[in-house]
């Protein structure tokens, strides 16, 4: 019996929610007793150091077939991971990945899936996982009633805590692997740039900030303070900033530990994406935006005098010229 | 082509969120129900897309849930569509819910199922990837864009700081996302087509629920915003840095 963990990475790197996914998994295995072990699939160097996150052994499969996500293909070898580890309980990350994978993983054991979640389970009283609902609007408790469990854990919803300063054993795992029916053609990431969802500081700016000429200064304060820049729907829609910025309830939802809000009104939509954010600022020319409502800190100000401002201040803390 | 498009309804974005019977229900009182976002705006209208280029497809609608869906459906083949069919039954379990999808599929053998990105009421991300599995067909995720060539798709997904291209064997099943298709509005000769066109009834077939919702919860309540005067951002600066401790 074990709580096994999926290891996502991409260019040698060991993504962060995987990450966070194994300390919410050893948090897990701890809890229950049990063996936090990974499964890792493609080639990942030095992955034994995983070992200070907690988990005792990593059953790696490496496979030229393996080297590109195809949900179908990752999913039976997971599968056959899980059959012959016996692990109780699956955790992913629930990043686009997690997305691609977990539910088939799901389906395919006929085992629990809880997408979402935030908090480790309560196993009081059966094995009740919190997720966040209605776009971070609330939250449900929901139980998963079969043996073995799945968990996609919400990206910044758990810290990264090493727990430990093992190494870990890694184990090379026999898997058959299908033939792959998706041929990855290219891959455009954007260099240099903090992803959304993995930020833990966000700059969003909103129609109040007339148009795109004027995001210098967005660009600017997010770079300054290592954050990610988003936006709200209406600026995607008009194409100002690209769609991968929209945030709310029909974009990305995320929770970053900093959001800024800038010319954001903070209509309701907007809000459900970005509640979940530990600390909230608006800057807002009008004292009566909504957006105040959902505030930690505001200024009710011109953007384009106040920003600049900050900026300022923010370059004598960091000792920047 | 043949297309499988998943509808789900969802409370108007507007809606208040709120539970009853000890917090174990959403409480629908006074609620809109809309068609899921994702579901409307990307997924059907990219259906709607590939059969203006190629007449000869034909676009079938699933839903799962009781008679209250029909309006939403209705709805949905005002925007486009031949046909719907309505599965007469009501979970919260995504199996349950895939397994009646993965049916309807089978039946029918459709060369794509598309699906919104999520719902934006239980937002599980979950329907797609599940109903792929059961099917044994590939499935991308979070796709940003698609175009068909040949016996293939050329899909756009989402990737952590970015996006990949990927070429996939049809039969697919795809979760659409914004990027995808522009969002269109319902005309009058859409509204008055839809009331004539078929909307199919079938029972659910045996599957089972693998999660059951014990209770609901609201987030705590904000402190209060505090509030710092424009000419005085240092203060904020400050705050951020030795009170919050973030920057
Ligand atoms: C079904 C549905 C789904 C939706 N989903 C989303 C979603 O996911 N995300 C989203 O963001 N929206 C969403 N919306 C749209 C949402 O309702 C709002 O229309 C949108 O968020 C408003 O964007 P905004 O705040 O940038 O613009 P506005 O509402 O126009 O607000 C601009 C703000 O800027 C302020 N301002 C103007 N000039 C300045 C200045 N010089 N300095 C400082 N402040 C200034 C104004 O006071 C105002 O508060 C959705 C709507 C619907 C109906």
């Amino acid at each position: 019996m074990s709580v096994l963990i999926f290891i996502d990475h991409s260019d040698g790197q060991v993504k962060k929610g995987a990450l966070e996914a194994l300390s919410y998994g050893t948090q897990l295995a701890a809890r229950l007793g049990v063996a936090a072990e990974g499964v890792l699939l493609g080639a990942l160097p030095d992955a034994g150091q995983l070992g200070k996150y907690g988990v005792t052994k990593i059953h790696q499969v490496d496979n030229d077939a393996l080297h590109h996500l195809d949900g179908q293909v990752f999913t039976a070898v997971i599968a056959q991971v899980v059959e012959a580890t016996g692990a109780k309980v699956i955790v992913f990350s629930n990043n686009s990945d997690g997305k691609a994978i977990a539910p088939r993983l799901s389906a395919r054991l006929k085992a629990a899936f809880v997408s979402g979640a935030i908090a480790l389970p309560d196993t009081a009283n059966g094995f009740v996982v919190k997720k966040s609902v209605f776009s971070g609007k609330a939250f449900a408790n929901v139980s998963l009633n079969t043996e073995v469990k799945i968990i996609g854990l919400n990206p910044n919803s758990f810290a990264v805590t090493a727990s430990g300063s093992g190494t870990a054993e890694v184990i090379s795992f026999n898997a058959t692997v299908d033939a792959s029916k998706v041929k990855v053609l290219s891959t455009n990431k954007i260099k240099d740039e903090v992803p959304l969802g993995e930020a833990e500081i966000v700059v969003s700016g909103g129609r109040g900030l007339k148009g795109p000429e004027n995001w210098g200064m967005i660009e600017e304060l997010a770079k300054l303070l290592g954050a990610a820049t988003a936006c709200s729907r209406p600026v995607s829609d008009t194409h100002w900033r690209p769609h991968h910025e929209h945030v709310g309830q029909t974009g990305l939802a995320i929770a970053p530990n900093l959001y800024i809000a800038i010319g954001i009104s903070g209509a309701i939509q907007h809000l459900a994406g970005v509640n979940r954010s530990k600390t909230i600022v608006v800057i807002n020319k009008d004292p009566e935006a909504p957006f105040f409502k959902a505030a930690d800190y505001g200024i009710v100000g011109d953007a384009f005098e106040v920003v600049p401002k900050v900026i300022e201040e923010v370059k004598k803390l960091k000792g920047v010229a | 082509m043949k297309i499988l498009v998943c509808i789900s309804k969802s409370p108007d974005t507007t809606a208040k969120i709120a539970f009853t019977d000890n917090n174990t229900k959403f409480a629908t009182d006074g609620v809109q129900w809309i068609i899921n976002p994702y579901d409307e705006w990307y997924a059907l209208v990219k259906a709607i897309e590939i059969k203006e280029k190629d007449p000869a497809t034909v676009i079938h609608l699933v839903t799962v849930g009781l008679a209250d869906a029909e309006p939403v459906i209705r709805k949905a083949l005002a925007l486009g569509g031949d046909e719907a069919i309505r599965i007469n039954a009501e979970s919260q379990d995504s199996f349950y819910i895939a397994s009646q999808i993965a049916e309807v599929a089978r039946q029918g053998n459709y060369d794509l199922v598309f699906t919104g990105k999520e719902t934006i009421d239980y937002n599980s991300a979950s329907i797609g990837g599940m109903v792929a599995e059961l099917l044994g067909l590939p499935y991308v995720s979070l796709a940003l864009s698609f175009e068909i060539n040949g016996t293939k798709a050329i899909i756009g997904r989402e990737i952590e700081g970015g996006e990949e291209t990927d070429e996939v064997e049809i039969p697919a099943v795809v979760s659409c996302q914004k990027g995808m298709a522009e969002a269109r509005i319902p005309n009058m000769r859409g509204i008055m087509a839809a009331r004539t066109k078929p909307l199919k009834v079938q029972e659910p077939v045996a599957a089972d629920s693998l999660t059951s919702i014990v209770s609901f919860e609201l987030p705590p309540a904000k402190a209060g915003v505090k509030m710092i005067p424009a000419d005085n951002p240092g203060e904020l600066v400050r705050i951020l840095h030795e009170e919050v401790k973030i920057i």
